[in-house]
């Protein structure tokens, strides 16, 4: 019982406590490709700090959609990062971890963005918005597709039963597995505003998407969308490393195998930030136009996937 | 006895409130505000009692039928038949006429003494009696006549704002679809009794077995161009978008949330019932036709900038998706599935409920914003939420509810319909597998493109600052508006936490057809979750809203009180550049969406019109106003109709040859004919 209490406290505490470490690593491995020293990987956490204690500054035209739409962005990327694996593959959550609940969950978050975005009438904010719903619109179906893929191998839409499945990389369920997860890899960059989708270290240029929404707030509710959009990045990547690679976590709720479980989770999450900093160091951005190819490639990898599954 | 005879009664007691509202509003149609309050009393009272039926029907299990034959017509006879099906349908129609009567007290007076209310009431009654008649006639020429009363009575609710002639002119497209479409429902139903040697829909169903399977093939496609005419399904849409903004809002509300689902009614009704068992290509055709419906039909309403046209394109879009629901059912019958397709139709049902709320909910709200704001289109709007609170409360609503958003019904409803595809792409071989995926893969891009589409109008509409002076002057709209949209806003909601025992009650309602007798269920509610195949799918919406609402209180309390160290909130202005910020410099709704229509440009064949004119026409150095022009090649009417109707003209032409205009020679025709005709008797 106790371990229980424990080992929810943990799932819903762990992805808000570690995403700013993700981000933190993933900047300070890019400084190092450059040839810079780079920050600390805890600065994220002085930024959050530093940005908790500022005042802010609200634009006279927003109304209550731009006060709220940080508290419900940051609550969503709470509550699914509640709903997948992370650690532990046991923890039977039959209400929220359905593959298109994290979908659409994720989807309401996004609603609110860009509808924060818009709320200000700065040019900047409404284009964003304009380009990140053009980009989760046409994510969704890679998105669902490579989820449902696993679902289908694994004979269950819940994320926690697809984790459970050693199957994936076995026999022939393995190119299925591969094809999804080459697709599902695209969907994260796009979905967490990374290359060759939109770049996270720039403001104020032309081509920006995340940043250009996100452009008004200020003090405390522009910590709650930094660290929100750095959840979703952690959510991402978990996503990827316990549905595709399916290994290391906690089949039961003993303290040894949760640590273990901890253990793994967190090499994982840093292999794909490596993985996430090379990229980033070793390609350009894309133009705007030539990424739906990379979306519906993501979508027609999967739809290849299904087919190949018997 | 009397507990057969009491719904009976209560049934006719139900359409005799709308005979009066409507005849009693033409009597005092010489006063408005009596006109409107008599239609509106009635209407509202009818819905209320219509629910009560339906809710004794449901719960007793009753299966109603009434017939009175005629003397003088052997043929034609009034009989009714309400099974749980139809006492579903009744129970949408009812609902929705309920909210939209109440929204109808206060929306109409901006009609008085403008046109005459009177015939509003009469046409809006006769026209939910209608309806009503549709879904539980079980005899075809009742129906007919039904479907006529239905189709004629809205198309005098649509040119009844008669001043624009873009009305006028829609109005006139609607009447020559919807009996274009009426022809096709009449061929089917004279093949039907040409087989079956009966017009009443059950001695079809029992005869059903002596139609032989071509002539069925026939009868589906007549059935789907006839009701797929009055759904909206692509390519017989082309009316939808025009007629439907057309009409005064709450009557738009009520063709779009109800009207159009008829068409579904009698497809259920026709495939399921009359004329089972089906080949297998007739599920997979509805399937493709729901995906074609469902992504043009968003993509379409992607690119509008009038917000009614936008929610029509968005009920074709829906449409779709029931179509996928309801191909489904029919494809996993036809292999001899129940159990997934009795998942598919409960999807299509529910989705059907869902549809009629939220989408009336949102035509409900754009009647009140074009109200105050006199004008369509919304790239004169902007900065609505904070003259119109409410209604801005209340679209946010809809629009979550549409775009399948947690905890809102649409989601759920999506859900189902997503869950019996998947089972689709696992069970099915090869061939139905690759049409399931398109259909899932249709699913899935639509629920994102529903989203931008709905980001769109929600910001153009309400955020950012008024791009246009009649905005300033806008109000929030009268009490009896706010009880009506907010009514299905509350029920949108209700639908959705409570959407696991609703689709167990929805089963219960498909499992009444006789197809689905003895069904094996795929779905199960343990808690308050729903459980697909044994743990395949499980979602739970209360609990997922009490964790959602745990959390962000939990998120604001610990902002507010513990990170909170008082520090000051100032308003200024938006970052501007160093330039005054002027409404123009805001996104509008035809530029936030240019990216996903540049995208697709291959289908939706986007057009760019230039225009200068120059202050010296001769020397043209320099230009007195620019202008660009936005717009799309219509496929429709360039690939399909404008052919179609080229052939006819054709033929006309043809035609005319004969026609001499000389007596004796029309006589030399007849004499011709019946010489032709007696020679192909004696030839028999």
């Amino acid at each position: 019982m106790i371990t229980n209490i424990i080992t929810w406290i943990l799932q819903l505490i762990f992805v808000p406590i570690m995403a700013p470490l993700c981000v933190g690593i993933t900047r300070k491995l890019k400084a190092k490709f450059q040839n810079r020293k780079g920050a600390s990987i805890f600065q994220p956490y002085q930024d959050l700090q530093k940005l908790f204690g500022k005042d802010e500054i609200i634009s006279k035209d927003a109304s209550w959609i731009f006060r709220c739409a940080p508290y419900i962005v940051f609550t969503v990327t709470i509550v699914v990062g509640a709903s997948i694996p992370l650690f532990a593959s046991s923890i039977n959550n039959t209400i929220t971890s359905d593959l298109l609940v994290i979908v659409y969950t994720l989807a309401i978050g996004t609603f609110f963005l860009a509808l924060a975005g818009i709320d200000t009438g700065s040019a900047f904010g409404g284009f964003g918005s304009s380009r990140e719903m053009t980009m989760s619109a046409l994510a969704e179906g890679g998105f669902i597709f490579s989820l449902l893929t696993m679902a289908l191998i694994s004979n269950s839409t819940n994320l926690f039963m697809i984790s459970q499945n050693s199957l994936l990389l076995q026999g022939h369920f393995f190119l299925s597995t591969a094809l999804a997860f080459c697709g599902f890899f695209i969907i994260v960059l796009a979905e967490t505003a990374r290359f060759p989708f939109d770049n996270p270290s720039t403001h104020l240029e032309l081509t920006m998407i995340h940043e250009a929404m996100i452009l008004e707030y200020s003090g405390k509710k522009l910590a709650l969308m930094e660290w929100a959009s750095a959840n979703k990045l952690l959510i991402f990547i978990a996503i990827a490393s316990n549905l595709f690679f399916p290994f290391g976590l906690a089949q039961d709720l003993s303290a040894s195998a949760i640590i273990l479980g901890i253990i793994v989770f967190t090499i994982k999450i840093g292999i794909f930030c490596l993985v996430i900093a090379i990229l980033e160091s070793s390609i350009a951005k894309f133009r705007f136009f030539r990424l739906p190819d990379l979306l519906i490639i993501a979508f027609i990898l999967n739809v290849i996937a299904i087919i190949l599954i018997y | 006895m009397m507990s057969t005879i009491i719904p009976q009664i209560i049934f006719f007691t139900v359409l005799s409130f709308f005979v009066i509202g409507g005849i009693g509003s033409l009597l005092f149609r010489k006063n408005d505000v009596l006109a409107n309050r008599w239609s509106s009393f009635f209407a509202i009272f009818g819905s209320v009692i219509g629910l009560f039926f339906v809710a004794l029907i449901i719960i007793n299990g009753y299966d109603i039928s009434f017939s009175l034959g005629t003397l003088v017509l052997p043929l034609f006879s009034v009989s009714f038949h309400i099974d749980k099906l139809s006492a579903f349908f009744i129970f949408i129609i009812s609902l929705i006429s309920l909210f939209c009567s109440v929204y109808a007290i206060g929306y109409v007076k901006h009609f008085y003494e403008k046109y005459n209310i009177g015939f509003l009431g009469f046409f809006y009654n006769m026209f939910i009696l209608g309806m009503l008649l549709v879904v539980s006639s079980s005899n075809w020429l009742l129906f007919l006549i039904a479907w006529e009363v239905m189709s004629i009575t809205s198309y005098f609710l649509v040119i009844y704002d008669r001043q624009d002639p873009q009305n006028v002119k829609a109005g006139f497209l609607y009447l020559i679809m919807t009996h274009v479409g009426t022809a096709f429902i009449v061929l089917a139903a004279l093949l039907l009794y040409k087989f079956t040697d009966s017009f009443d829909f059950r001695v079809i169903q029992a005869n059903s077995s002596l139609i032989p399977l071509s002539i069925k093939n026939i009868i589906f496609i007549f059935a789907i161009i006839g009701f797929g005419t009055k759904s909206g399904i692509i390519p017989f849409h082309i009316w939808l978008p025009d007629a439907h903004p057309a009409a005064p809002s709450h009557v738009s509300a009520l063709m779009s949330g109800v009207m159009i689902k008829t068409g579904i009614y009698m497809m259920i009704r026709i495939f399921l019932y009359m004329i089972w068992p089906v080949p297998v290509w007739w599920g997979l055709a509805l399937l493709i036709l729901g995906s074609i419906s469902s992504l043009m039909g968003v993509l379409y309403a992607l690119t509008e900038h009038d917000i009614k046209r936008l929610l029509a394109y968005h009920s074709i879009e829906n449409i779709g998706i029931i179509l996928l629901g309801l191909g489904g059912a029919l494809t996993f019958l036809s292999l001899n599935m129940p159990t997934p397709a009795l998942l598919s139709l409960t999807a299509a049902l529910f989705h059907t409920l869902n549809h009629a709320t939220f989408k009336s909910l949102l035509f409900l709200s754009a009647g009140s914003i074009i109200n105050q704001t006199h004008t369509r289109n919304m790239e004169e709007y902007g900065g609505l939420i904070k003259y119109m609170p409410y209604t801005a409360l209340f679209f946010l609503v809809g629009s979550m509810a549409i775009s399948a958003l947690p905890p809102f019904n649409g989601f759920f409803s999506e859900w189902l319909t997503f869950q019996s595809l998947f089972q689709g792409i696992a069970l099915l071989p090869l061939y139905e597998k690759l049409i399931f995926i398109l259909a899932a893969g249709s699913l899935a891009f639509t629920g994102g493109l529903a989203l931008a589409c709905f980001v769109k109008a929600f910001g153009a509409t309400f955020l950012a600052r008024p791009r246009s002076a009649e905005i300033s002057h806008a109000k929030e709209s009268s009490f009896s508006l706010q009880v009506g949209m907010g009514g299905i806003a509350l029920l949108c909601l209700l639908i959705g936490l409570y959407s696991g025992h609703i689709a167990i009650f929805l089963e219960n309602i498909v499992k009444d057809l006789e197809v689905f007798k003895n069904t094996t269920s795929f779905m199960s509610v343990s808690g308050q979750s729903i459980v697909v195949e044994k743990g395949f799918g499980s979602v739970s919406s209360l609990l997922f809203f009490v964790f959602f609402v745990l959390v962000i209180a939990l998120v604001i309390g610990v902002i507010k009180f513990v990170i909170n160290r008082n520090q000051k909130i100032e308003t200024g202005s938006t970052w501007d550049c160093g330039t005054d910020l002027a409404p123009r410099m805001e996104i509008t709704a035809t530029g936030f969406s240019r990216s996903i229509i540049m995208i697709f440009r291959g289908i939706l064949r986007p057009s760019i019109q230039h225009d200068i004119e120059y202050h010296d026409a001769q020397s043209r150095y320099l230009p007195k106003s620019r202008t660009i022009i936005f717009g799309l090649h219509d496929v429709y009417q360039s690939y399909f109709y404008q052919p179609l109707y080229k052939m006819i003209n054709a033929i006309s032409s043809q035609t005319k040859k004969i026609q001499s205009g000389n007596t004796n020679a029309y006589i030399l025709y007849i004499f011709i004919a019946l010489i032709i005709s007696l020679l192909f008797v004696l030839w028999r």
